[in-house]
């Protein structure tokens, strides 16, 4: 079922959260893209227009944030990056806990070509000390999610995606997910798939492949990236003994980077990661993209084969 | 509005003048203990963070988180001594303090720091940054029904950061009245003369065509210090006060001399600077 963007979630989110007069949204003129709209909407008098001007917003959440009120700033994800050393000195470095989302993350994002699509604002957000990271699979968990950082007590980075994606979850699975924590979508001994984002569908695909050829996939949702959930990823690759992450990202310093860091200190196994092979994207419709930059549930399927063989080599 | 503010001081402008030049010595002592800081900058601004937390902030040493206080923003965070040495006079800090400045672990960081020293609301040491900061406290005051006040502090170089341009645009468009800039025009940026490195041309009309009620003053004067934030506070904001001072005020071989703007004093000047600003 393709029924919504991630964004979308966040949108019904912050919907959800208008009750809350602590919450203020604060937009850079994409507040339509990033469904903080629907916010505006509802609470006119909490939802700050600041203008085409990133680095400006990032310090208004950060002053929002210093007298106790919960700011949430959206823009696009490559967006954010225009106020990074903001959210580095401004926020993250005096732990004002400010929410931070990028949308339309990822070479997912389709037409708008390579300037619209940002293959690394995981691995820099993932960097910063006090940080949480997000990158949840589809509007369900978004939501969920979103909804649980009203109550979080760090700083928080989160990517959506532009376009639809399967559901993956439904209401009551989403609201038992914890941020910070692992989310277990099926249990093999093969071989471990993690995923994030919009690869999470192709994740489940490619495990329903290798079952028909009797190899049997873990796939986890690895909605958070920061922090990291290092025991259940221990256990996971003791028992599989191979691991592949996929995502739409750079393979430099995203989940393949956290998923590496993780196993070098904790259990090593062979790992293959799957995503953006450094390099930028272009147009083209999200299917086409995935494709070309070998992000597609098959190319999960052969990277999962040669984790497997390394393994046993 | 909420009317549980802390109270304010009311300092004569003879008692300003009198702190503003212990604080100077201190200022100079810091740099010296730690061998390295910002004494020209610090020299500049101390009469108009003096004149602040005399004449209007309503801040509590006895209660510095509280909800209703004033905040005094240092965007220009390499002034630190200057704000170490006034809240050291106005009760938050104690003299010992003064000596971890720049020090392994020391309260007092090289740059203002909200999570180490009580008495500072914004951690600074990257330019640009303390408008924004300050428009942000200002919505939340709107949002709450607090009337606090925001009064931040920039340099003449600073306003060369796009992102002050960003944060003085909002400010009008979103009506912050409860905002003050006061700008150290001293004319020294890191490597040279403001002019030589960044011509700001005229930064009055630059803020009055932002949207912005715009005054001038000689920024070591207490009696026009104390006048322009009275300006501030009865002006329906967001308000700009250009600042006109010397870089190294008090010091004679540091006036305006942009060797100063990030160097320590040798013995030998120390000694010196001491005895120029003996009372």
């Amino acid at each position: 079922m393709m029924n919504a963007a991630s964004r979308d979630g966040y949108g019904a989110a912050l919907l959800d959260l208008s009750g809350n007069d602590k919450i203020v949204v604060l937009e850079a003129d994409l507040g339509k893209s990033t469904k903080s709209c629907l916010f505006r909407a509802e609470q006119p008098q909490r939802a700050f227009s600041m203008g085409i001007a990133e680095q400006n917003m990032m310090l208004v959440a950060a002053g929002l944030a210093s007298t106790g009120m919960i700011p949430f700033a959206s823009t696009f994800a490559i967006f954010t990056e225009r106020g990074f050393e903001q959210v580095r000195n401004g926020i993250a470095r005096p732990g004002l806990v400010a929410h931070i989302c990028g949308s339309h993350g990822g070479i997912h994002t389709g037409t708008d070509g390579s300037s619209a699509q940002s293959i690394e604002d995981l691995a820099i957000y993932r960097t910063l000390p006090n940080m949480t990271v997000m990158h949840p699979c589809d509007a369900v968990s978004t939501r969920a999610l979103t909804k649980a950082l009203a109550s979080h007590n760090s700083p928080s980075y989160t990517r959506t995606v532009r376009n639809k994606t399967r559901q993956i979850y439904t209401d009551d699975e989403a609201s038992t997910l914890e941020i910070g924590k692992f989310s277990v979508l099926t249990e093999g001994t093969d071989v471990a798939i993690l995923a994030c984002g919009v690869m999470v569908q192709e994740a489940l695909d490619a495990a329903d492949t290798l079952a028909g050829e009797g190899i049997r996939a873990t796939v986890v949702d690895v909605h958070t990236l920061k922090p990291f959930d290092h025991d259940e990823m221990k256990r996971i690759s003791e028992e599989c003994g191979a691991v592949v992450t996929a995502e739409d990202h750079s393979i430099i310093g995203g989940l393949g980077g956290a998923v590496a860091e993780s196993l070098t200190s904790h259990h090593p196994v062979p790992l293959e990661r799957v995503g953006v092979e450094d390099t930028y994207g272009m147009s083209g419709q999200p299917t086409e993209l995935m494709k070309h930059y070998g992000l597609t549930a098959s190319h999960i399927v052969d990277a999962a084969k040669i984790a497997i063989k390394r393994r046993n080599d | 509005m909420s009317d549980d503010s802390p109270e304010f001081n009311q300092k004569s402008v003879d008692e300003l003048i009198d702190i503003a030049r212990g604080c100077r010595r201190e200022i100079v002592k810091m740099v010296k203990r730690a061998n390295a800081g910002h004494p020209g900058g610090s020299l500049s601004v101390i009469d108009l963070i003096v004149g602040l937390y005399g004449r209007t902030m309503r801040a509590s040493p006895s209660e510095p988180k509280h909800p209703g206080r004033d905040r005094l923003i240092l965007s220009k965070g390499h002034a630190s001594p200057a704000m170490y040495a006034a809240l050291h006079a106005f009760g938050f800090l104690e003299e010992s303090d003064l000596h971890s400045y720049r020090m392994y672990n020391g309260i007092c960081q090289g740059h203002v720091d909200s999570k180490w020293t009580p008495g500072v609301d914004f951690s600074g040491g990257s330019l640009g940054m303390g408008l924004s900061f300050g428009l942000g406290i200002a919505i939340s005051g709107r949002l709450s029904g607090r009337d606090h006040h925001s009064w931040v502090i920039l340099g003449d170089g600073e306003c060369q950061e796009g992102e002050i341009w960003e944060a003085a645009m909002a400010a009008v468009h979103h009506r912050l009245e409860n905002v003050t800039v006061i700008i150290d025009v001293n004319g020294i940026q890191n490597d040279d003369f403001v002019d030589q490195q960044m011509e700001m041309g005229d930064l009055s009309s630059k803020w009055a065509a932002f949207g912005w009620k715009v005054r001038d003053m000689n920024g070591h004067d207490m009696t026009e210090i104390s006048e322009a934030i009275d300006w501030a506070k009865a002006t329906v904001g967001p308000c700009a006060i250009l600042a006109r001072t010397t870089k190294g005020k008090g010091v004679s071989f540091m006036e305006n001399n942009p060797s100063f703007h990030g160097k320590a004093p040798n013995d030998e000047e120390f000694e010196l600077a001491m005895q120029e600003l003996a009372s």
